[in-house]
């Protein structure tokens, strides 16, 4: 059993069986995050270049650390510092890379479907480390291994995904990865902010945020970007807050032990409140160890041993 | 100078016939069409089998000359037309500078006429600069041969300056071809909204951006008296806006392009630039109600919005590619296997959509056979099937989204007043021709 | 049939009884070396060296009364053939819930062969901490090293030529108790 193609640029794309292959990997992964020494020599002569054409210090981070841990040699490529920002394509940029010989390209860009241009072109595995409102597999991975791990399971549990879904390529995955293990996503949010026919990827979109909570097991609160409201996309932060805030209250619709998990970085106070943010309920800081694992095992995945 | 189709089954959209009979080519003219023709010393094309039709007509291509000679050129682009099976073509003003006074359009017909293969109609621009915000001199650009007149490529947003461009329009009995689209609904999209958008996440462009204008065009056409086409008329509620306003009796027109009646936005799927287009892709729904609309007469014409673009230009994200795809070699290809061997037009209608149609909308004299009409002449074979190949296109956009896919129904010839300038898919060279 | 190849059994090695006299000696001889139980763990290679260390912990216990720590270890993540493979092999967890820091750690696996999988063993334990010793018990030596290492403790020594296999059964992966040599065709 391994991953049927050479990139990971989205989870629509993958099986349950796959999905599975990369949490179970992911958990062998974390022992190694976790203990003292964080280091095997795995991937020792290969090459895992980051390029980033928008500033994510965590996500980048985690990829670089994943694959020092995996004894990958790493290299970033920033936008602003390279060719990227003197009008060099995509693709000469991608060809440029490659030449240098990389084995995996981690991809971040603000364009949907970047990933997938990128994947067609170069022989390198490409990781879609988020692009544009398309997917982010790497972040809705780590929601269900974090998920998982808590609960012991993914098929049944009862999902809440809150705010901004148009704008969200974490929720597009998480929706992806979530409903193909066989769990019930909800999705709630202002509905100048919900996408049109989002139910046809299987989710459920509530009228409001106390029917999305309702019993869920796991709460997922999207960053909302305060450019939307400049964009006429709703009213103002105020009022979405008293909507859409998960607040202490309003988690005690959901489980008892439902988990709180945001993909970062967070508004305090606007789409969660403080209180919960670093509550009991709260595994977000869990998510960013969890990240580097499953990071780690869609390195081994892609490149670690058999030839393709 | 002679020749003679034999045995074809000749297509008469004036008459509504389709019936075997030999044509008589005589100094580039049909010189007579009758049963079983024979004239001494007269070259004979076998056409037994094959749909003898009045030469194809494009009345929406975008020939990019002057100001974007990298995507076409009327050299290139009226060669395009000539492998497709059209004998003419009209072509959009959003060229640089925009086609939007009289020496400008003199000068698309002097180049047409020493480089171009096959007839060129301007379409004049409405507004200077297609800008939107003052009227061109339609007057001046009709006198100088502008068929029609329209902004394609981008509306005319102000509704009180299309009013009068239509009332202007209306004094010259010329037509305006409306590019449907309400700017503020479709700003920032690359695709059709739904589904498929939301899945890929790319902004899209819903329905109603199209609609809204369909709807203000008609109301005002139906104020103003002007006759009004809609250009590339892509969703259902289009096709029921026109409906009602055919049954009301106002003067509106509209075309259909075949990748509307051939792909939904599931083609987006993969990123393929090549499937991005203004109008987008719609849904199953709205490509049921094209077809219907094209069978029943509320769309009146196939016309293939040609979009030629560079590799350069489409190799990119889906959002920073231009839109449009290079339709004219694969049309005819297009209405015969989606369309004609499907049963939703007969023969006859669809030549006529490409033929009497656009040539009466445009006020030209084409589109019709008769003694005395020039010999503007395609010939299409249904049986005729081939794979489409981007690399053997005549024209210089390669964009297509049906390369490889496989078409039955393919224009066999092309004559132009009288001289065979395609045969068999292939363009025949100066020398070569007859 | 294993992935369409005709692989045929040519002989028994050892039986239950065999494979149980011979857990029962190597038990003695690591209580023997070792000088009693007293700072000592077993550390099983998966797959099979995973029960056979939980059964040798058992002799030890029945042995000495004393138990002794048992881990898991999985050594994919350092195998140096995983570019060469033509499969990728699954990774899974490693399982020594005690620090292995002055401890006496007695590697187990079901065979030695080349050796290359105790060096990687060695290599993925040495990353867990600083053993006081690293000692190597084997089920069964085949011979064919490739690298200078020995077995502290063998079961059985098992000549075999290059192009046989040595399958070691265990009722718990397999549902079988025996070690047999399998012969593959060229």
């Amino acid at each position: 059993m391994r991953l049927r193609g050479k990139d990971m640029v989205g989870l629509r794309n993958s099986t349950a069986q796959e999905i599975e292959l990369i949490l179970n990997t992911a958990e062998a992964m974390k022992g190694i995050v976790n203990r003292q020494i964080k280091k095997v020599p795995t991937l020792r002569g290969r090459t895992v270049i980051t390029v980033f054409y928008e500033a994510s210090t965590r996500t980048r981070t985690s990829f670089e650390l994943a694959a020092k841990y995996l004894s990958a040699d790493t290299v970033g490529v920033a936008a602003a510092t390279s060719s990227v920002s003197k009008g060099e394509s995509l693709k000469d940029t991608a060809r440029n890379i490659a030449a240098m010989g990389a084995d995996v390209v981690v991809l971040r860009h603000p364009m949907a479907g970047a990933a997938e241009l990128l994947a067609g072109t170069l022989k390198a595995s490409v990781i879609n480390a988020g692009d544009g409102a398309h997917e982010h597999p790497s972040q809705g991975l780590l929601d269900l291994f974090t998920a998982r791990e808590k609960k012991g399971r993914l098929e049944g549990l009862k999902v809440a995904i809150i705010g901004d879904i148009m704008h969200s390529r974490v929720a597009r995955s998480d929706i992806w990865g979530y409903t193909r293990m066989g769990a019930e996503v909800r999705l709630a949010g202002p509905s100048t902010l919900m996408p049109k026919d989002i139910e046809k990827m299987g989710a459920k979109v509530c009228g409001n945020i106390e029917e999305a909570l309702a019993d869920a097991d796991v709460i997922n609160v999207l960053r909302i970007q305060t450019e939307r409201q400049q964009q006429g996309l709703f009213p103002g932060l105020r009022e979405y807050s008293r909507m859409f805030c998960v607040n202490r209250e309003r988690l005690r619709l959901a489980a008892p032990d439902a988990l709180l998990m945001h993909p970062g970085p967070m508004n305090r106070g606007i789409e969660i409140s403080p209180d919960v943010a670093d509550g009991l309920q709260s595994v977000i800081t869990e998510q960013v160890t969890n990240g580097v694992a499953v990071r780690m095992a869609l390195l081994y995945l892609l490149i670690g041993g058999g030839a393709r | 100078m002679k020749l003679i189709i034999k045995g074809g089954l000749v297509v008469d959209p004036v008459a509504g016939s389709v019936l075997k009979k030999d044509i008589l080519v005589v100094d580039g003219k049909v010189a007579r069409i009758g049963s079983n023709l024979s004239v001494d010393g007269a070259a004979v094309i076998d056409a037994a089998g094959r749909l003898v039709a009045p030469g194809l007509i494009d009345m929406h291509v975008h020939l990019r000359e002057p100001g974007f000679e990298a995507k076409e050129t009327i050299y290139t682009g009226t060669r395009a037309a000539a492998r497709g099976g059209f004998t003419a073509v009209a072509c959009m003003p959003n060229t640089n500078p925009v086609i939007d006074n009289a020496a400008l359009v003199g000068s698309v017909i002097n180049s047409a006429r020493s480089g171009g293969l096959v007839h060129v109609y301007p379409v004049g621009a409405i507004t200077r600069g297609s800008r939107g915000e003052e009227l061109a001199e339609m007057g001046d650009m009709a006198e100088a041969g502008a068929v029609a007149f329209s902004d394609d490529g981008t509306p005319v947003a102000n509704a009180g300056l299309m009013r009068r461009a239509m009332q202007y329009a209306a004094m010259l009995d010329k037509p305006l071809i409306s590019h449907s689209e309400e700017k503020s609904l479709s700003a920032g999209g690359s695709m059709h909204e739904g589904r498929v958008s939301t899945i890929l996440g790319l902004k899209g462009i819903p329905a109603c951006a199209e609609e809204v204008m369909v709807a203000r065009d008609i109301l005002l056409a139906e104020e103003t008296g002007c006759r009004v086409h809609i250009a590339h008329v892509s969703t259902a509620g289009s096709v029921r806006l026109l409906r009602e306003a055919r049954a009301r009796g106002v003067r509106v027109s509209a075309e259909a392009t075949p990748h509307h009646f051939t792909l939904t936005d599931e083609a987006v799927m993969g990123f393929d630039t090549f499937t991005k287009v203004n109008p987008p892709l719609r849904t199953e729904d709205d490509l049921a109600a094209v077809k219907q609309g094209l069978a029943d007469g509320v769309i009146d014409v196939i016309a293939t919005d040609h979009a030629p673009h560079t590799a350069e230009e489409k190799d990119v994200e889906y959002e920073r590619a231009p839109f449009g795809l290079a339709g004219l070699e694969t049309a005819v290809g297009l209405v015969w296997t989606e369309l004609v061997a499907t049963g939703v037009l007969t023969p006859l209608r669809a030549i006529t959509c490409m033929t009497l149609n656009p040539a009466r909308i445009l006020g030209i004299p084409k589109g019709a056979l008769a003694p005395g009409s020039d010999a503007d002449i395609t010939i299409i074979d249904p049986a005729l099937a081939g794979v489409v190949d981007p690399a053997k296109f005549a024209g210089k956009g390669r964009n297509t989204p049906f390369a490889g896919r496989v078409l039955k129904g393919l224009p066999w010839l092309t004559m132009i007043s009288g001289k065979i300038v395609m045969r068999g898919g292939v363009l025949l060279e100066e020398n070569q021709q007859q | 049939m294993l992935g369409g190849i005709t692989i045929k059994e040519k002989a028994q090695i050892l039986d239950r009884e065999g494979i149980r006299r011979s857990l029962t000696r190597i038990a003695h001889e690591i209580i023997e070396r070792n000088k009693g139980a007293e700072g000592l763990a077993l550390v099983g290679i998966r797959k099979r060296g995973a029960p056979l260390a939980g059964r040798l912990a058992e002799r030890i216990m029945d042995i000495e009364g004393r138990r002794v720590d048992v881990g898991v270890l999985d050594i994919t993540l350092y195998r140096d053939d995983l570019s060469t493979l033509a499969y990728q092999p699954l990774v899974r967890s490693t399982e020594v819930p005690f620090p292995v820091d002055g401890k006496i750690v007695v590697l187990v696996d079901d065979v030695i062969y080349t050796g290359r999988t105790i060096r990687a063993a060695m290599g993925a334990l040495i990353d867990l901490g600083r053993p006081r010793a690293i000692q190597l018990a084997a089920l069964i030596d085949r011979g064919h090293r490739e690298l200078p290492i020995r077995a502290d403790y063998v079961g059985k020594n098992v000549p075999t030529a290059k192009k046989e296999e040595v399958a070691v059964l265990l009722q718990e992966i397999d549902g079988e108790e025996r070690v047999i040599i399998l012969e593959t065709p060229d």
